[in-house]
């Protein structure tokens, strides 16, 4: 059993890196992702952790430098936040192409403008189809265990491909937690060696990042979607086998008291632990209401998601993002969309909410409860999403 | 260039559509993408050779006899070679079907 530690999240995350034994990171600072590469520069200069600490000029040479090491074969890491990822996006797309399993720590802030530093998921939504794995952390115990679940996943031989923790900034990279560590054995019966299945290597050389004629183009696209897809398998797996060696069991979708439930939240990321609250709130109150946590957001886990949902009458889908002209947030955009052949849907209330990291407290989701049994009553379907305390809305 | 088969299924591609094979570029035929064609009259050309320089595919060869001529199979039939020949030796021609 590792130590339990009080430490900021930042800091147990780039710790975990460490334990990972990385051999490069590459990153540009950028708030609220800083104290993490901070940490790992500290690490790496003070000989903790032997690995090629490169402070790169730009995001877009932190991807390139992260892919460019991972296709010789070394274990790369690289972190950012929201215009970073902007300006990374270009070589985002290509990595994952190129099967490289880069992991990437997200501290998910909002996209510009107007300018702000703090936290939503419109960064990792603006990425959203780039074809890494991805997953949303709630806590920081959360995001420690899943730095090495990530290498675990993403360099298995049937996956390789990239893989972003999205973690929300400020909520959590900047929160004090007790995180429990594990053990460096632990880390060794888990983790294996990275071993590529093709490697830049002059004793036997390859091309990658070839030109893909239109004759090929599509056929290397399923090539690249099939493996994500498939790649649920082994996540599952990892994850049995991480709760095997520590204890904690993590699934794609995560319940809180939503077996009888009537009406279900759904959140992704640190908002299920303030929803799961307000659950406990109205449960009091005597409503028939449970949440549900997905965790898992690329592959989308379809069946677990369905079978979540499958007794509930009402959604209440909580968005931090923007699909701008679309009809709602990405994520309700979505669920819809894996519900569409379901013969009992439930109703679908969808709330924009939380943007640039403004409080959204546990009084305000037993309001958008409230709000979201009125319109239900109502069946108005006019709105198909809500601004959630936006004045003047 | 990512492979150049044309009935390799999605199955078949490398992780990472990687080419495992050096060198395969030569395979590719760009010669398809031509419209017109590159026609030498050896009787004005004098062999100096401006063709063979300017050729942006490298897709000139000198022949035995001494002349410059197109390899059709990578000639994308840009005419450069004919607007530099400074005898004006060179005719594009269009290609049929």
């Amino acid at each position: 059993m590792g130590k339990r530690i009080g430490l900021e999240v930042s800091l147990s995350a780039a710790e975990a890196v460490k334990m990972a034994n990385v051999d490069c990171i590459a990153a540009y600072p950028i708030t609220p992702q800083t104290h993490i590469v901070e940490h790992l520069s500290e690490l790496v200069n003070n000989g903790e952790l032997d690995a090629e600490f490169i402070p790169v000029e730009s995001e877009h040479s932190a991807m390139s430098v992260s892919a460019g090491v991972s296709a010789v074969g070394a274990r790369a890491f690289t972190c950012t936040s929201s215009q970073g990822l902007a300006l990374m996006n270009e070589i985002v797309h290509i990595v994952a192409s190129m099967r490289l399993p880069v992991v990437m720590i997200l501290a998910n802030r909002s996209m510009s403008g107007p300018i702000s530093i703090w936290n939503d998921h419109t960064d990792v939504m603006s990425i959203r189809d780039c074809g890494w794995i991805q997953v949303f952390a709630n806590n920081g115990q959360e995001v420690f265990d899943h730095v090495l679940f990530a290498y675990k996943v993403a360099e298995d031989k049937n996956v390789m491909l990239p893989f972003i923790i999205n973690i929300d900034g400020f909520i959590l990279t900047h929160v004090i937690e007790p995180v429990e560590f594990w053990d460096q054995d632990q880390v060794e019966r888990y983790l294996p060696n990275f071993e590529p299945v093709h490697r830049l290597h002059p004793d036997k050389p390859v091309t990658m990042g070839g030109v893909g004629m239109p004759t090929i183009f599509s056929e290397a696209k399923v090539a690249q979607d099939e493996p994500l897809k498939q790649s649920k398998s082994v996540i599952i797996s990892a994850w049995k086998e991480l709760g095997d060696i520590v204890g904690r069991y993590y699934k794609p979708i995560e319940t809180y008291r939503s077996e009888d439930a009537d009406t279900l939240f759904i959140t992704q990321g640190s908002y299920g632990e303030t929803v799961s609250m307000a659950v406990d709130a109205l449960r009091e109150e005597g409503k028939s209401v449970g949440l549900i946590m997905d965790r898992l957001w690329r592959p989308f886990p379809f069946d677990e998601f369905r079978e979540a949902v499958s007794q509930a009458k009402n959604l209440i889908v909580i968005d931090r993002a923007i699909s701008y002209g679309g009809q709602g947030g990405p994520l309700a955009i979505d669920l819809r969309s894996v519900l569409y052949k379901e013969k009992n849907q439930p109703n679908i209330t969808n709330f924009i909410c939380g943007l640039a990291g403004r409080d959204v407290t546990i009084d305000d989701f037993k309001n958008m409860y409230q709000k979201a049994m009125e319109k239900v009553k109502k069946h108005t379907r006019e709105e198909d999403f809500e601004y959630y305390g936006v004045r003047g809305k | 260039m990512t492979e150049t088969r044309q009935d390799l299924t999605w199955q078949e591609l490398e992780v990472g559509t990687v080419l495992t094979t050096p060198g395969n570029s030569d395979e590719y035929k760009t010669g398809d993408w031509r419209s017109i064609r590159p026609v030498v009259d050896s009787k004005k050309c004098i062999k100096c050779g401006t063709c063979y320089i300017f050729c942006p595919d490298a897709a000139i060869y000198e022949t035995d006899e001494g002349f410059f001529e197109a390899n059709l199979f990578y000639c994308k039939g840009c005419g450069i070679c004919a607007n530099e020949c400074p005898t004006h030796a060179i005719e594009m021609v269009e290609e049929e079907e």
